[in-house]
């Protein structure tokens, strides 16, 4: 056991925290440290200075872009990323669409959607969900039918994160309705531009557009737009979801947003309220304590695999991620209510985070791998 | 950065866990030495002083292993894994700290390696009745006597202070601060009284009454500090025992849902009771990192960051000993509450460890008084 990173990792770290609050335009850190929206010119321009230096992608294979650098390595790039209030890469890209298909995709679908999706030339929208098939991913009804060389799909999906962004759009999609609903699905990428896609969005509790539904008629998407073999979506998409769940807890962004509710609460003076203090003082520890579990996850887990206690990881962060966003509202109290000043802005941010223990496999969902995987039940 | 036992750390887990199997793994044993005095097994005792593993921290010219807190937090997690009622953590952690910081040189040599061989089971006279983890004494008095010094006040509760051969007793100076002195358990002036306690082992109320002690270092000094950062080691090791107790609770509840059956169907059918037990995985994992945290601080911190990590584990492994601790008997049902079945053991055990040194609303009321004064808490700075 040690304590103490080693030399050579906190030279990483140095290094990286160096590059993310130099190299990335400020005011775009700005944003998103003071919780306001960003645009998607920002979430381009952001991800565009990371990718030129080579830190977009470093979890894909090397020959794609990535680096060769260790789980822990990889933690703290993502810890100083949130620490310095860099967005993140846009996950459709780099975490979901990217990974698959550099996996699974032919040398065609390689060579001309690699490069462009780490730099964010495409934009990316996740085409999974349905109106009945949320959890039960399975369950999904949008057809795609061969036609020729073509294959035309009818259907809809649903609360397609930034699908107003999206230039290309990956999707599960039934190919055949006659065997066991998991043996039936395949993975189309499919053009957003193509006639008989339309998006349509949907408003949410926080007054954001942030999701959308999208709806699939007589849409003609060629052939070679296949990933994989047909009837292997859903092998592809337990792989592009265990992926989803690793650096899924939030601990860097969470915490930098615990230090700013407390800065807040003490140039408020509530800070100097036990109870206020009590509360500041038990989520610092519990993030504590998830922390040192990510660090033990990363430190620990076998090359590539998800440890199985990401589920914990991602049901824990997901809890303190909303507790925080709780505090906050709290802490600006009368203020939270309306106006135009940070207080006003940490309502529709803790109503919107009440979505994170519903996405990426709801809290329940996790709850039941951790019963079902680790303790047997 | 590495939360990985060494292969010598895995090997004396090894050891230990065989032992202690040997003794504990059937809990009607544990039963057996817990209803009759003096409420732990001087055998196993001596058996764990031959392993080695009484002397783990103390160095090898004060007769110990020349080890250290990582290990002796190993030996602690198994302990607390089969519910063993052995008095390792105050006689270890808390006697020896005080022994090894205070102590002169021959008093280390002596008590310290009367300890490691087991020879002497060493108490810590140190809780006074009506006063909650000072480090400090409250109303028990040393008075200097000539050369000599003697103390009178009470103490209470005292961990196996019934039986023990030597106490390292706290008093108020006359000067004022808290001294340190060795009292001899067989010494004039030493009156005790044993109860059996909570979780089965055995508490003392000692009274000294003009009882004839020897400064612990040198005479008269100021010891709160020291007694401050011993109280913290006493709390990370039982942090290990406890993170031991809780692993195997949660196991002992995860078969029992499996194999118990209502409605013609098992338990584990049900998914009220089995999310129920994702949550105590999570507090365990959660306790558990933090738990090695804390030991790794122990073993490499100063006094200050020992003190910090001393209160980060109190608090949550108090929050997830109580969780653990009462979700398994929950979830056991009737059978949890019955005393020849083992789980209410390791609830009542996690109860007591919560209270010895300090417990989670303690702890995070230390914190909440300090919250203002930094931004965020990094591990790894």
């Amino acid at each position: 056991m040690q304590l103490q990173l080693s030399d050579e990792d906190r030279e990483f770290r140095a290094t990286m925290r160096e590059f993310f609050t130099t190299k990335v335009p400020q005011e775009i850190r700005d944003k998103v440290a003071e919780g306001r929206e960003l645009s998607k010119e920002d979430i381009v321009a952001s991800q565009k200075a990371l990718n030129d230096a080579g830190y977009a992608v470093p979890h894909w294979p090397v020959q794609y872009g990535g680096q060769d650098w260790t789980q822990l390595q990889r933690h703290i790039w993502n810890e100083e990323m949130q620490a310095a209030s860099v967005p993140p890469p846009l996950a459709f890209n780099t975490s979901m669409i990217g990974p698959v298909l550099a996996q699974f995709g032919s040398d065609e679908l390689k060579e001309r959607f690699l490069a462009p999706t780490a730099s964010l030339d495409i934009w990316w929208s996740q085409g999974f969900s349905e109106p009945d098939a949320g959890s039960d991913l399975a369950s999904l009804r949008t057809r795609a039918v061969k036609d020729g060389d073509d294959w035309v799909v009818n259907g809809q999906k649903t609360w397609t994160t930034l699908g107003q962004y999206g230039d290309w759009i990956f999707t599960l999609v039934r190919t055949d309705p006659d065997v066991k609903k998991q043996a039936g699905i395949s993975m189309l990428l499919i053009d957003m531009t193509l006639p008989g896609v339309e998006v349509r969005p949907i408003e949410l509790i926080d007054g954001g557009h942030e999701v959308n539904e999208v709806w699939f008629t007589d849409v003609r998407v060629p052939g070679d737009m296949l990933v994989g073999e047909v009837n292997q979506g859903w092998t592809i998409a337990k792989f592009l979801l265990g992926n989803e769940r690793v650096g899924v807890a939030p601990v860097g962004s969470t915490k930098r947003n615990l230090a700013r509710a407390k800065r807040l609460a003490q140039e408020s003076g509530l800070l100097s309220d036990p109870l206020y203090a009590a509360r500041v003082a038990e989520l610092e520890n519990e993030l504590l304590a998830l922390e040192l579990t990510a660090l033990r996850v990363v430190a620990n887990s076998a090359e590539g695999a998800p440890h199985p206690a990401s589920s914990v990881l991602k049901l824990k962060g997901t809890v303190l991620q909303q507790a925080v966003s709780e505090l906050l509202v709290d802490v600006a109290g009368p203020q939270s209510v309306g106006g135009d000043g940070w207080g006003a802005r940490s309502t529709p941010t803790y109503l919107n985070l009440r979505k994170a223990s519903i996405y990426g496999g709801s809290n329940e969902v996790q709850r039941q791998i951790i019963a079902k995987t680790i303790l047997g039940l | 950065m590495d939360f990985e036992y060494t292969d010598d750390q895995d090997s004396l887990r090894e050891a230990a866990r065989a032992l202690l199997t040997k003794a504990y793994g059937d809990y009607g044993k544990r039963r057996a030495v817990t209803q009759a005095d003096p409420g732990y097994s001087t055998e196993t005792w001596s058996r764990l002083a031959e392993l080695g593993g009484l002397g783990l921290p103390f160095s090898e010219e004060d007769g110990g292993a020349g080890a250290g807190w990582i290990e002796a937090a190993v030996v602690a997690q198994e302990l607390g894994r089969v519910v063993a009622p052995e008095p390792y953590v105050v006689s270890v952690g808390l006697a020896g700290r005080l022994v090894a910081d205070a102590g002169t040189a021959e008093q280390r040599a002596e008590v310290l390696g009367a300890i490691a061989s087991g020879e002497r089971l060493v108490a810590v006279a140190h809780d006074e009745p009506g006063r909650r983890w000072s480090p400090t004494a409250g109303d028990t008095k040393a008075t200097q006597d000539g050369e000599g010094w003697t103390i009178e006040g009470v103490k209470e509760p005292v961990v196996q202070g019934g039986v023990a051969d030597l106490f390292v007793v706290s008093a108020v100076l006359p000067e004022g601060g808290t001294g340190l002195f060795l009292v001899e358990g067989d010494a004039s002036g030493v009156e005790r009284e044993s109860f059996p306690a909570a979780d089965g082992g055995r508490v003392a109320r000692v009274t000294f009454t003009a009882a004839t002690a020897v400064p612990l270092g040198s005479a008269g000094e100021n010891r709160t500090a020291t007694i401050a950062t011993a109280l913290d080691t006493a709390r990370i090791l039982a942090a290990n025992e406890a993170v031991g107790i809780m692993e195997v609770a949660l196991r002992m509840t995860t078969e029992y849902l499996k194999s118990r059956k209502q409605f013609g169907v098992t338990l584990n059918t049900f998914q009220a009771l089995t999310f129920r037990a994702a949550d105590m995985y999570v507090s365990l994992e959660l306790a558990t990192s933090i738990t090695q945290w804390a030991t790794m601080v122990l073993e490499d911190g100063d006094a200050a960051a020992i003190s910090a990590a001393a209160r980060r584990v109190a608090l949550q492994v108090s929050r997830a000993g109580r969780h653990i601790g009462q979700e398994a008997i929950q979830l056991h049902g009737g059978i949890g509450m019955t005393a020849e079945y083992a789980v209410g053991a390791y609830t009542t055990r996690l109860t007591t460890l919560d209270h010895l040194f300090g417990d989670g609303t303690y702890a995070l009321g230390a914190l909440a008084d300090g919250v203002g004064g930094y931004d965020a808490v990094d591990p790894l700075s």
